[in-house]
């Protein structure tokens, strides 16, 4: 209850923030408030505020003297949270490999973080604009991304494979010419489809578990999508199975917007000791179950 | 300064050129007009008919009504609560997730959804529209008319839909304009109407700017031209009033 009402003053604080045009109060504000907060990306814009403020945040390490994120003292986190194992609602948190481990960095980095769903296909715009500090989505390191987010190191490896019904026609990646293939708008996997298929036979959703309910529907014939998710889409759902691809395996990395080299460089080195103690294989032997 | 002209180089190019992008609005822009214009003659009939059960209905004196009319008078208004009082883009996942739910993904079979699930929902507004028409319009039109031995048939076609027609033309424009609008919520189901063209140019290209702005300015063109269209239309309803 007294959290309930905390809550609903901390929004109103923010929005008188916002409309009184300063944002050196919400800074303020935002660092009493309990860790881990999501909200909807509609909010995201409520946080893109504060940015020089003097005030030396009291909770920081000295390793985040040189970082800065949108909003101070906060790291927030773009995300689509429809990608088991990486991210998905338990509850009304987003839990998953890509939410502890940004959790992990911004507890190395001394900051809050909060996490914001949306659209996948948002996700690297949103870093560019300023909108997020980073982009962790399970998300592969391409050319084209690269020309507009810096990648931080890789911390996993995926690749596409494709999710079929058990009794479908299609036995392997030469049987999908002329078949609806169903894909998550702005993936690897949906490039890949367009570019080999076409675009007329590319369905794209916005999440990977609408474009798996097309699937189960036969609205679709198939879904492309990364190896892990399909897993957890396969164990969920009745009926269907997985087919390998031959597409190349992929790097997953967190986008950082080309502004912010400071800020990746902490995660990077953030990344590298976490990966050294171990706790980046901890996180993903917790998620992914070993074969 | 140079900076932005150089980006918004980089923009078009990516937006238009590369890999014929362009493409996405010229199929973006027939889809959405597709559905629309196809939507709003399904709103049209819908709406007339229930315009016309709702006020025959509303007109007749308490002792005259018959059973059927009331029944059906009783089907419209759920019919109107219930398309009214529930968001479009809920409607439509209904229509294509569950109503729909064997349909495959085809262009076809999308476009066939979102005109029905367009057309239904605009059928209510538009139902509404022509009653406030039909009520306008002065009893002693509907008594002459019957005492000149047309019979209420007749009367409603030559003599209350024309003059209703008329006066409810600027509202109908409005909702003409909605719903062009409107049918960007297509998205959601898969069908790349013109706002999916620039999501998908965004998520291959991560430009934001260009195809966003792009397409707003398709939008306003659209509207325009309907709203050009419409003026016209009353322009010419209108000249048998001045005398």
């Amino acid at each position: 209850m007294k959290k309930k009402i905390v809550s609903v003053m901390l929004c109103a604080a923010m929005t008188a923030a916002v409309l009184a045009g300063c944002g050196s109060s919400d800074a303020a504000a935002d660092a009493s408030a309990a860790t881990e907060e999501t909200t909807d990306a509609a909010d995201a814009e409520d946080t893109a505020e504060a940015e020089d403020t003097a005030e030396a945040d009291a909770s920081a390490e000295t390793e985040s003297a040189d970082v800065t994120t949108v909003t101070e003292g906060v790291l927030t986190m773009g995300t689509n949270a429809a990608f088991p194992p990486y991210e998905y609602y338990e509850g009304s948190d987003i839990v998953g490999i890509d939410a502890e481990i940004a959790a992990a960095m911004a507890e190395k980095l001394g900051l809050t973080l909060e996490i914001v769903d949306m659209d996948f296909a948002s996700i690297v715009t949103s870093v560019q604009s300023g909108k997020v500090d980073m982009g962790l989505a399970g998300m592969t390191v391409t050319e084209e991304r690269k020309e507009n987010v810096d990648f931080t190191d890789s911390y996993a490896t995926g690749v596409q494979v494709i999710i079929v019904p058990e009794d479908s026609e299609i036995a392997s990646v030469d049987d999908l010419d002329g078949k609806l293939i169903g894909v998550q708008e702005g993936t690897t996997g949906h490039t890949y489809c367009a570019d080999d298929y076409g675009d007329d036979a590319v369905i794209a959703y916005t999440n990977g578990a609408t474009a798996v309910q097309a699937l189960l529907q036969g609205k679709v014939d198939c879904v492309v999508i990364d190896q892990q998710p399909a897993e957890e889409f396969v164990a969920a759902n009745e009926g269907l199975k997985i087919l390998d691809t031959e597409y190349v395996v992929e790097d997953y990395a967190a986008a950082v917007s080309k502004d912010n080299p400071g800020l990746r460089d902490a995660l990077n080195n953030a990344l590298a000791e976490l990966k050294a103690d171990g706790t980046i294989q901890s996180i993903l032997d917790k998620y992914i179950k070993a074969e | 300064m140079n900076a932005f002209i150089e980006d918004l180089k980089l923009g078009l190019y990516q937006t238009f050129i590369l890999e014929d992008n362009y493409q996405y609005f010229v199929r973006g822009v027939g889809v959405t007009l597709l559905v629309t214009v196809f939507a709003l003659v399904l709103g049209l009939v819908l709406g007339v008919i229930v315009a016309i059960i709702r006020s025959a209905h509303d007109q007749q004196p308490e002792k005259k009504k018959g059973i059927i009319l009331r029944i059906l008078n009783g089907i419209c208004k759920v019919y109107l609560t219930v398309i009214r009082g529930t968001p479009m883009m809920v409607q439509l996942l209904i229509m294509w997730f569950v109503v729909w739910a064997s349909a495959r993904a085809s262009d076809g079979n999308m476009i066939r959804c979102a005109i029905l699930s367009f057309g239904i929902n605009s059928g209510a507004y538009i139902a509404e529209i022509v009653r406030s028409g039909i009520m306008s319009i002065d009893k002693g039109q509907m008594e002459a008319g019957r005492s000149l031995g047309m019979n209420y048939a007749d009367t409603m076609r030559f003599v209350i839909i024309p003059q209703a027609f008329k006066n409810v033309l600027p509202a109908l424009g409005n909702e003409l304009i909605t719903l062009v609008k409107e049918t960007s919520i297509v998205t959601v189901i898969g069908l790349k109407d013109l706002t999916k063209g620039a999501m998908i140019i965004q998520s291959k290209t991560y430009q934001a700017f260009v195809p966003f702005f792009a397409i707003a300015a398709i939008y306003l063109v659209i509207v325009l031209f309907l709203s050009w269209l419409m003026g016209r239309l009353e322009r010419r309803l209108r000249q048998s009033d001045l005398r």
